[in-house]
C-alpha cells in the first residue's frame, strides 16, 4: 500500500468516525469540536486529491469561521440537553431508515455513472490542464471571466446574507452611553471649561 | 502529483513532532509535579465569594453578529486569493469583475456601518 | 549512506530531522527572546529585569522552564478535562506548525507549498481555538469572559490581515513564501522591497498582527485589572506554559511574516551586494530583521496603554478594514497600469 492511500484510508476513518461523534457525543461544545475534526480530516483528503486550494479554504472558511460561529451558538443556546438526547433515541429508528435509503440511492446513481466523452471535451475545453497550473492560479483563470454570473451572484448571496444577519440579529440598547469621536474631537476647550478664582476660606 | 504531496509530508511530519512534544511537556508535569488537590483549590477563581452559578452563562448576541459578519467577509478575502494569483491572465476584464463584485459587498458594508451593527456597546 | 536517504525511510528521516531542527532552533530562540521582551520591558521602565540566573540572567527562561514543570497542575473542579487539556496543546501545536513553510533561507524551507501564505493564514485563524476552549473548558467566569472578547477581536482583525495580504500577493501572483521573497529581488537593496509601494498596510499589518497575537495595546483578553488573566486564569503549570510558548511562537511568527511580506525575507538590504559574505543575502538577514521587528513589538508593548473593547472593535472594522479593502483596489489598479513597485513578478508555470 503506497503511503497516499495510507494517508486517504487514515483520513477518511478519521473522518466518519468524527462524523458520528458529531451526532452521538453528549455534549453540544463537544459535537463542534468533533465537526472540526471531520472538516480537517476533509481538507486532508482534498490535498490527498491535489486541490490544494479548497483544502486550505475549507479551514479558513468552516473552521476557521463557521465553527466559531457554531461555537457561539452552542455556547449561548440554554437548552437542556439531557431532553434533546431522550427524543433523539426516539428517532433514531427512522433516522437510520433514512440514512441507509440515501446510501443506496448513491450507491444506485455512482454505480451505473458513466462520464460520456462529450462532457470530458466541455470540462478541458474551459479548465486548463491541471499539470500546467497550480490550481490557485487555474481557478482564478476562469472563475472571474468564464464563469462571470456565477460569479457576481455569489456576491450577492453574500449581500444578501449581510443583511439579513444584521436585520435577524441587531438589537440596539437604549440604556447605555456612546462615544461619539468627532464631537470629542471638535470639543472647544474656551467653551467647556470655566476659570473659576476662588478666594481661601470661601469655596464657590 | 506526487510532487505536491511529497510537499505536504513534512507537515505531517511536523504535526506529529508538535503534538508528540506537547504531550511530552504536559505529561513531564503530571509525573515530576506533586498532586494534592483540596476543594479549596480547585474551586473556580473568584473574587473571595462562592460561585453563583455555572460560569458558561448566556453572552451578548453581538459576538455572534460579529463572527457571522466574519464569516462574509472572510468568504471574500477567499474569492480575491484566485485572483489576486491569477491577476495578470484576467486582465482588464477580470479586474472590472472583481470590482462589481466588491462594489456590491460595499453596499453592503455601507449598510451595516449605517445600520450602527459595528458599534460595540 | 547516500542510498539510504533515496529510500522512503531515508526520505523520512531527512523531512523528521528538518522539523526537529527548526523547532529546537525557535524554542531555544524563543526562550533568550522572552528575556529580550521582559530586558526590553525593564530598561523602558528603568528597571534591571531578570539579572539573577546566569551571566545578566540570559539562563532565566531556562529557570522558569524548570519552574513550571515541577508546579502542581490544578484541575478547576467543574473543567471539562478533556477540553481543558485540548486547549493549551491546540494553541502550542497550532504555532509549532506554522514554521513548517517559513523560508529562513533560499530554499531552506522544509514545505514549500504552493499555497503557504494561505497555510499560514488558515494556521492563524485556528489559533482561536485555544482561546474559546481554554476560556469554556474552565468552567469560571473570568476566562469564560475573556476568552468570548478575544475570539472576537481575533477574528476582527483576520479579516484586514486578509485584504493586507492580497494586496502583496497581487504583486507576486504566487502564494508562495519563498517566491513573495524572489518578486522584491532587485538592484536597489531595501528599496526594492514591498514595504516602500506597500508602506500604508505595512503599518495596518502590523497593528493588526498585535491585535491577533493579543498584544499590548490590544491584550483585552487577559486585561489584569478587568479579567485577571483571561482565558488563562486557571491553568497553571505546563499547560500555562504550552499557552505562553504559543502565544510567544505567534508573536515571533508574526515577525517572520513581517520580514517576509515587506522586508525581503533574507534578501539583504545593500544594493549589488549579493554575493559577498556577510553583507550578502542569508539567513542571518532574515533572523536580524526578525530580530528587529521582535524589538519593535516589545518596544509597544512597553510604551502603549491598553485600548478599550469598544474603541479595539471601532479600530478593527471601521478603519483598518476599508483602508485594507480600498487598498486592495488601489493596488489592483496600479498593477493593472504596470507601474512599477506594483507591476507583477513574472512566476514560471
Amino acid at each position: 500500500m503506497s503511503f497516499a492511500a495510507f494517508a486517504f484510508y487514515m483520513f477518511a476513518i478519521t473522518a466518519c468516525i468524527a462524523g458520528v461523534l458529531v451526532v452521538v457525543s453528549r455534549n453540544p461544545v463537544h459535537s463542534v469540536l468533533w465537526l472540526i475534526l471531520a472538516f480537517f480530516s476533509s481538507a486532508g483528503l482534498f490535498v490527498l486529491l491535489g486541490a490544494e486550494f479548497v483544502a486550505m479554504l475549507l479551514v479558513i472558511v468552516y473552521v476557521g469561521a463557521v465553527a466559531v460561529l457554531f461555537l457561539f451558538v452552542v455556547m449561548m443556546l440554554d437548552v437542556n440537553f439531557a431532553e434533546l438526547r431522550g427524543e433523539l433515541s426516539r428517532y433514531t429508528p427512522i433516522g437510520l431508515l433514512i440514512g441507509v435509503i440515501i446510501i443506496m440511492q448513491l450507491m444506485f446513481a455512482f454505480g451505473s455513472w458513466e462520464i460520456t466523452e462529450a462532457s470530458l471535451a466541455a470540462r478541458d475545453a474551459v479548465a486548463p490542464a491541471p499539470e500546467d497550473v497550480e490550481n490557485t492560479r487555474a481557478l482564478g483563470e476562469i472563475l472571474y471571466t468564464k464563469y462571470i454570473l456565477l460569479f457576481q451572484a455569489a456576491g450577492l448571496v453574500l449581500f444578501v446574507a449581510m443583511v439579513g444577519a444584521i436585520v435577524l440579529t441587531l438589537r440596539h440598547r437604549e440604556d447605555i452611553k456612546r462615544q461619539d469621536i468627532l464631537a470629542q474631537i471638535y470639543r472647544d476647550p474656551a467653551k467647556s471649561i470655566e476659570m473659576v478664582d476662588v478666594k481661601p476660606g470661601q469655596g464657590l | 502529483m506526487d510532487e505536491l504531496l511529497r510537499e505536504y509530508l513534512p507537515i505531517l511530519v511536523f504535526l506529529g513532532l508538535a503534538i508528540a512534544l506537547g504531550l511530552v511537556l504536559m505529561l513531564s508535569a503530571v509525573i515530576v509535579a506533586v498532586r494534592n488537590p483540596d476543594p479549596e483549590k480547585v474551586s473556580a477563581y473568584e473574587c473571595g465569594f462562592n460561585a453563583f452559578d455555572d460560569a458558561r452563562m448566556k453572552f451578548d448576541v453581538r459576538f455572534y453578529l460579529v463572527s457571522i459578519l466574519f464569516i462574509i467577509f472572510d468568504l471574500e478575502v477567499a474569492f480575491l486569493f484566485p485572483w489576486a494569483v491569477s491577476f495578470g491572465a484576467v486582465g482588464v476584464f477580470g479586474f472590472w469583475s472583481m470590482v462589481v463584485f466588491l462594489g456590491v459587498l460595499t453596499v453592503g458594508f455601507i449598510y451595516e456601518w449605517r445600520k450602527g451593527a459595528l458599534e460595540w456597546e | 549512506m547516500a542510498e539510504f536517504l533515496q529510500t522512503p525511510f531515508g526520505i523520512f528521516t531527512i523531512i523528521l530531522a528538518q522539523c526537529l531542527l527548526v523547532t529546537v532552533c525557535v524554542l531555544v530562540a524563543l526562550a533568550f527572546l522572552m528575556y529580550a521582551d521582559r530586558k526590553v520591558w525593564a530598561a523602558v521602565q528603568m528597571r534591571k529585569g531578570p539579572n539573577v540566573v546566569g551571566p545578566f540572567g540570559l539562563l532565566q527562561s531556562f529557570a522558569d522552564f524548570i519552574k513550571y514543570i515541577v508546579k502542581e497542575v490544578v484541575v478547576p473542579a467543574g473543567a471539562d478535562k478533556a477540553v481543558f487539556f485540548l486547549a493549551p496543546m491546540i494553541t502550542f501545536v497550532l504555532a509549532v506548525i506554522s514554521w513548517a513553510v517559513i523560508p529562513f533561507n533560499d530554499g531552506w524551507v522544509i514545505a514549500s507549498l504552493n499555497v503557504g501564505i494561505l497555510y499560514i493564514f488558515a494556521i492563524s485563524s485556528l489559533e482561536v481555538y485555544g482561546v474559546i476552549m481554554g476560556g469554556w473548558a474552565s468552567n469560571s467566569k473570568y476566562p469564560f469572559l475573556g476568552s468570548l472578547r478575544s475570539a472576537a477581536q481575533m477574528i476582527s482583525y483576520e479579516v484586514s490581515i486578509g485584504f493586507i495580504i492580497i494586496g502583496v500577493i497581487i504583486s507576486t501572483g504566487s502564494l508562495n513564501l519563498s517566491h513573495i521573497v524572489y518578486a522584491q529581488q532587485g538592484d536597489m537593496g531595501f528599496l526594492s522591497w514591498y514595504w516602500l509601494p506597500h508602506l500604508p498596510m505595512v503599518v495596518l499589518f502590523f497593528v493588526s498582527a498585535l491585535a491577533e497575537t493579543n498584544r499590548p495595546p490590544f491584550d483585552l483578553p487577559e486585561a489584569e485589572a478587568e479579567l485577571v488573566a483571561g482565558y488563562q486564569v486557571e491553568y497553571s503549570s505546563t499547560p500555562f506554559l504550552l499557552f505562553m510558548i504559543g502565544e510567544l511562537m505567534a508573536v515571533v511568527l508574526m515577525c517572520a511574516l513581517i520580514t517576509i511580506l515587506f522586508f525581503g525575507g533574507w534578501l539583504s538590504p545593500i544594493p549589488f551586494a549579493s554575493d559577498v559574505p556577510l553583507l550578502g543575502d542569508g539567513l542571518h538577514w532574515m533572523l536580524l530583521k526578525m530580530g528587529f521587528f521582535f524589538f519593535i513589538f516589545a518596544m509597544v508593548k512597553a510604551i502603549t496603554p491598553r485600548y478599550r473593547y469598544d474603541q479595539l472593535m471601532r479600530l478593527g472594522w471601521k478603519v483598518f478594514l476599508p483602508m485594507s479593502l480600498a487598498w486592495v483596489v488601489i493596488v489592483a489598479g496600479l498593477a493593472l497600469y504596470d507601474v512599477p513597485g506594483y507591476a507583477r513578478f513574472p512566476v514560471e508555470g
